[in-house]
């Protein structure tokens, strides 16, 4: 029984029920909206006790930039965060579900989760959508085992590496890892790696623009340096493009006279003598 | 046709159907190009990022072609079109200028230009021009052009891959459109300058195609004159 008060609960999982329609619809000539896909730049380095993560800003429409500062870097666990590359709905809510399930996980075990469960979750739940859920992930945590850096692919497979680049401007990235990564660098020499390497992909790549991100990961915790570098600096205006006072057309005008009932009541002062 | 009942899904791979490949003659080279005309000068500006897909060729590419004392030509789109237009452009000018003894004016080669367009209609070169000038008069006149020839006579246009974005700009900024109570004064080149270079950073901001830098040209009867402004490079 059901009501506007009390709607049926709808089931666990994706509704697939329009997938009929729009396929014959589709074969009829209708053009279905296109899902937003960020060409971007994520990276992740293993450095001595820790995991850097870095991030371009821009989200694009097609040719057109969507997001001029957007957020690459997702949040999976206390120390564990995830980098996302492709569509964006996909791997902003396939991080967040993997992050709530670690959550209750935590709970149930008392225990800090480690990197290689929130991996096994995400591939196992990529590669049972066949890779149409779109999100290439770049995955970096410290659990009680040390730090680890995971690539994981929309069809599910993955990688464990100690350096690595995903989305258009990897191939930017990469190229600044393959020449200067050596193992075990300190953390200011880490960060100044990634910087490189996601400037290298904002520069040279068009899907990629606007900021630099960084997630530096250690045992002792977690520095999000939200907007470590504003790479480009916007362009400053020649003229004013303050509009004079009237400019704005007034189509039609309406006074509508609002009664309003008072009362005035007077309340005597109390009497504190 | 893959059948909407198959529920199986379909791999245009392992398709035994005959299917049709074919090479694509033309690129988009991206780039945009704004020209702002006044009673007596005229201004137009090109971004200098050529690129393809989501790399970039270079950040220094000069679209403007300055065609005689009074008359440039900007050119955006397949990049191989806009080398070839102005190569044949360039010797038709040429040709102009030896059978009748003068120059040509800028409404004499805003038209044929047009008619170049138009003879190439079924293989067009897939080129949003914007050409500029002195007309006899000594006003500034901006001509634009679809790639298959069709023209317009306007006094500012903004093309390219950024255009529709700048044009209602420029509308509302020099055809003082959708505003009330304004008094429309003549445009100095500061002004017309200075909102050239405004449009391009918004440009920038949005369009993945368009930055680096911009290259503008002033035209007044003292001749050209060329200045440089730079843009984000992301």
């Amino acid at each position: 029984m059901t009501s506007i008060l009390c709607p049926e609960i709808p089931n666990a999982g994706f509704s697939f029920e329009n997938c009929k329609r729009n396929t014959l619809l589709q074969s009829k000539g209708l053009s279905l909206p296109k899902a937003t896909k960020t060409g971007t730049t994520i990276v992740g380095i293993q450095i001595k006790d820790g995991i850097v993560l870095g991030a371009d800003t821009r989200a694009t429409e097609d040719t057109t930039v969507a997001d001029k500062n957007c957020e690459k870097i997702h949040y999976i666990a206390p120390n564990i965060y995830c980098c996302g590359a492709g569509t964006a709905a996909d791997t902003e809510m396939s991080t967040q579900m993997i992050s709530s399930q670690l959550a209750l996980h935590s709970l149930y075990t008392n225990r800090q989760v480690r990197v290689c469960t929130a991996n096994m979750m995400l591939k196992q739940y990529l590669f049972r959508y066949q890779g149409y859920i779109g999100a290439a992930l770049i995955l970096g945590g410290v659990d009680s085992t040390g730090p680890h850096l995971y690539q994981i692919y929309p069809h599910g497979s993955t990688d464990k590496l100690p350096f690595t680049t995903m989305g258009s401007g990897s191939l930017a990235a990469m190229a600044v890892f393959e020449s200067r990564w050596k193992p075990d660098m300190e953390e200011t020499e880490g960060i100044q790696l990634v910087r490189d390497a996601i400037a290298a992909g904002i520069f040279n790549d068009l899907g990629s623009g606007s900021n630099v991100d960084i997630c530096v990961i250690r045992k002792s915790g977690v520095d999000y340096k939200r907007t470590y570098e504003e790479a480009n600096k916007k362009g400053t205006r020649q003229n004013s493009y303050r509009y004079p006072r009237g400019a704005t057309a007034v189509l039609s005008t309406k006074i509508q006279n609002i009664e309003i009932e008072t009362t005035v009541q007077h309340i005597e002062p109390m009497d504190t003598a | 046709m893959h059948s909407v009942m198959d529920s199986r899904p379909f791999f245009e791979d392992y398709s035994v159907k005959p299917m049709q490949r074919q090479f694509s003659p033309y690129a988009d080279n991206g780039g945009s190009i704004i020209a702002i005309s006044g009673n007596d000068f005229v201004v137009i500006g090109a971004d200098t990022r050529l690129s393809s897909g989501y790399s970039i060729y270079t950040r220094d590419q000069n679209k403007l072609f300055k065609l005689s004392d009074t008359t440039v030509l900007g050119c955006s789109g397949c990049w191989c079109d806009t080398l070839s237009l102005t190569r044949i452009l360039n010797a038709r000018m040429q040709m102009y200028e030896q059978e009748h003894n003068k120059k040509m004016s800028t409404p004499a080669c805003a038209q044929m230009l047009s008619t170049m367009l138009y003879y190439k209609r079924f293989f067009p070169y897939y080129i949003s021009n914007i050409l500029v000038g002195l007309d006899s008069e000594g006003k500034g006149c901006v001509y634009s052009y679809d790639p298959i020839g069709h023209t317009e006579r306007s006094s500012y246009r903004a093309g390219g891959s950024a255009g529709a974005l700048l044009q209602p700009l420029l509308d509302n900024q020099v055809g003082m459109k959708n505003m009330q109570n304004v008094q429309n004064e003549p445009l100095t080149i500061e002004r017309a300058v200075g909102i050239l270079k405004d449009t391009f950073i918004s440009a920038a901001e949005r369009d993945i195609y368009t930055g680096d830098s911009i290259k503008i040209n002033v035209i007044t009867k003292d001749g050209i004159k060329e200045d440089t402004f730079e843009l984000r490079k992301d």
